[in-house]
């Protein structure tokens, strides 16, 4: 196949059979035990420099609670993927803990934007398609996909992706190359403790990521028996034998929301929007993140008790989430 | 500028932009504006179109008002048609099965080519950085007709873009499809505070089709960085119309965040 054209990035990228190798050692097909606190899922299994994936978005079934315990264990150099997301990456930019960015879609406000042009933080330039059908290939264990969208533009220069004389139209077509996660979260509406997990409403990648990474830290809003998935298997959305850890954390996407179970929290979002500057961040972080010692406590302390039944009152349509 | 005429620019595009839609069609639909568009185009132009939004939805009756900000939200995605995931909703795109697209723009050039991605300076070191591609990109490449919508300032329609984010027509006929791009694709229209354009066939160079009643075509060529070629018959567009004023103020966007309020 005749290279035609070189995106210029570096890009996360391991060969396909050195993750079939991971998996076949590292992810386990007994269904063990994997109920665990926060702090034990992200000690065990986020490392410094690791690449971090999630879905789905900051104000919709986002891992809120999983992203402010890595910046509670100040990780360090890690590589976000920031697909269809607002908020983490300022946060984990501003804590330190971020140095690199697969964009997608970058963050909103100034702080981040930012924080790139001050050369804080290196971008790599993708799209919400590319990084989809990054880890679609991830999850099908080849090693890209092609796709028809990033020719042409900049956008293309900027990435890691490649165009090629496709051998059967003998046109251009572009290629990503996979993406195989170091570490995937995900906040679903139910989990048993072996890691058997249902989302209910759509997201961007869930079963991919959960496929592709080579460590998975579910969190979820409920726990409940292994046997409903068997009773209603067509619900499953992400099997257990992908899945390293089970942390229960309702609200757990506090200050978003989880369709079908709680609203968004506008206010609270509006100080995360406000962050403009390092004092801005660290006094977003310092009472937050840094000084509530869990999500437990944050929300007993920082949010309440009043809030979490305002914005579970207002999640008024029940329809598709049960 | 609209404002002292009792509307906004934002009004006035969503509206215009609203107008372009055709019923028992699909409009992938992109992050903010795009969003209004499509609710008030559902309300009252075109209740059968189908909107499909990056993150899985597909044809949903979203709820109103308005939920700034959130895609995937509850009220966003109620009543759906199908709830899939990403890689499905653009599939539905790269198989031709969206009829428009529908994206914001930072800038745009003549050949309808958009950047989202950054403002001066380099890549690595820009004056200015904001979100990127989104899923604008894709929109832009595997829908039928994009409509962009954006703002009429000079600094806006430029000669050259800072970064091509996504792909107009690129360097003119023939690019998109040497491109590897699919064939008959490309930017249908672009929809600003005071003008309608849209794509001379032979050239694919912006070609003014229309100016907001009291605007001359000199006053909107004035309010660009570059000259785009205009129609023989450039047409006068309508206000938005008491209806459409009522339904985005009352219905969609009660607190005026998108839409903005008119001064005196």
């Amino acid at each position: 196949m005749k290279v035609l054209a070189s995106g210029a990035s570096l890009f996360h990228w391991i060969h396909p059979d050195d993750f079939r190798d991971w998996v076949r050692i590292h992810k386990s097909r007994e269904p063990g035990e994997k109920l665990m606190t926060e702090h034990e899922a992200v000690s065990c299994f986020v490392e410094d420099g690791d690449y971090v994936a999630y879905d789905f978005s900051s104000l919709t079934r986002g891992p809120q609670a999983l992203v402010r315990e890595i910046i509670r264990q100040h990780k360090r150099n890690l590589w976000i993927c920031a697909e269809f997301t607002l908020h983490e990456t300022t946060l984990l930019v501003g804590a330190g803990c971020a140095d690199r960015i697969d964009v997608g879609f970058l963050g909103y406000g100034n702080y981040i934007g930012r924080a790139v042009v001050e050369g804080r933080v290196q971008v790599f330039e993708w799209t919400n398609g590319a990084l989809a059908f990054r880890m679609l290939a991830g999850a099908r264990g080849v090693p890209f996909m092609p796709t028809r969208s990033l020719l042409g533009t900049d956008t293309f220069l900027r990435s890691g992706a490649k165009v090629v004389e496709d051998p059967f139209t003998g046109d251009s077509v572009c290629l990503v190359p996979a993406l195989n996660p170091d570490v995937f979260l995900v906040h679903v509406h139910q989990a048993d403790v072996y890691g058997n997990a249902r989302i209910f409403g759509t997201n961007l990648f869930a079963l991919e990521g959960a496929m592709a990474a080579k460590k998975v830290i579910v969190s979820a809003e409920e726990i409940i028996d292994s046997l409903e998935f068997r009773k209603d298997p067509a619900k499953t959305t992400i099997p257990h034998f992908l899945v390293s850890a089970v942390v229960h954390l309702p609200f757990g996407a506090y200050p978003g929301g989880v369709p079908g179970r709680y609203e968004l929290d506008l206010e609270h979002i509006q100080r995360l929007n406000a962050i403009e500057t390092e004092e801005h961040v660290q006094g977003y972080l310092e009472p937050f993140v840094y000084n509530v010692r869990d999500h437990a406590e944050f929300m007993q302390q920082e949010v309440g008790s009043n809030r979490l039944a305002d914005v579970t009152r207002r999640a008024l349509i029940k329809e598709g989430y049960q | 500028m609209n404002s002292d005429f009792g509307f906004t620019d934002t009004e006035f595009m969503i509206c215009l932009a609203a107008r372009l839609l055709e019923d028992r069609k699909t409009v992938f639909v992109g992050w903010g504006i795009p969003q209004v568009v499509a609710l008030l185009a559902e309300r009252l132009y075109t209740p059968h179109l189908i909107q499909v939004f990056e993150f899985g939805a597909i044809g949903p009756r979203s709820l109103t008002p308005f939920v700034r900000g959130t895609m995937g939200g509850a009220s966003n995605v109620y009543r759906s048609l199908q709830w899939t995931t990403m890689n499905w909703a653009f599939s539905y795109a790269a198989t031709g099965y969206l009829d428009y697209g529908m994206i914001g723009a930072l800038q745009v050039d003549p050949y309808g080519n958009v950047n989202s991605t950054l403002l001066g300076g380099t890549y690595e070191r820009p004056q200015r950085r904001f979100p990127g591609s989104g899923g604008g990109n894709e929109v832009a490449s595997l829908c039928w007709k994009t409509i962009v919508v954006l703002k009429h300032e000079p600094r806006r329609f430029v000669e050259r873009l800072d970064f091509m984010t996504s792909p107009g027509y690129l360097t003119g006929p023939g690019a998109r499809e040497g491109a590897g791009l699919p064939r008959r694709t490309g930017p249908f229209r672009v929809v600003t505070s005071q003008a309608l354009f849209g794509f001379e066939e032979e050239s694919k160079r912006m070609i003014l089709l229309g100016a907001l009643g009291g605007r001359s075509v000199h006053q909107v060529i004035d309010g660009m960085g570059f000259e785009p070629i205009i129609t023989q018959k450039v047409e006068m567009l309508d206000p938005p119309t008491p209806e459409e004023l009522a339904i985005l103020r009352e219905e969609i966007d009660p607190a005026r965040i998108i839409i903005g309020r008119p001064s005196g």
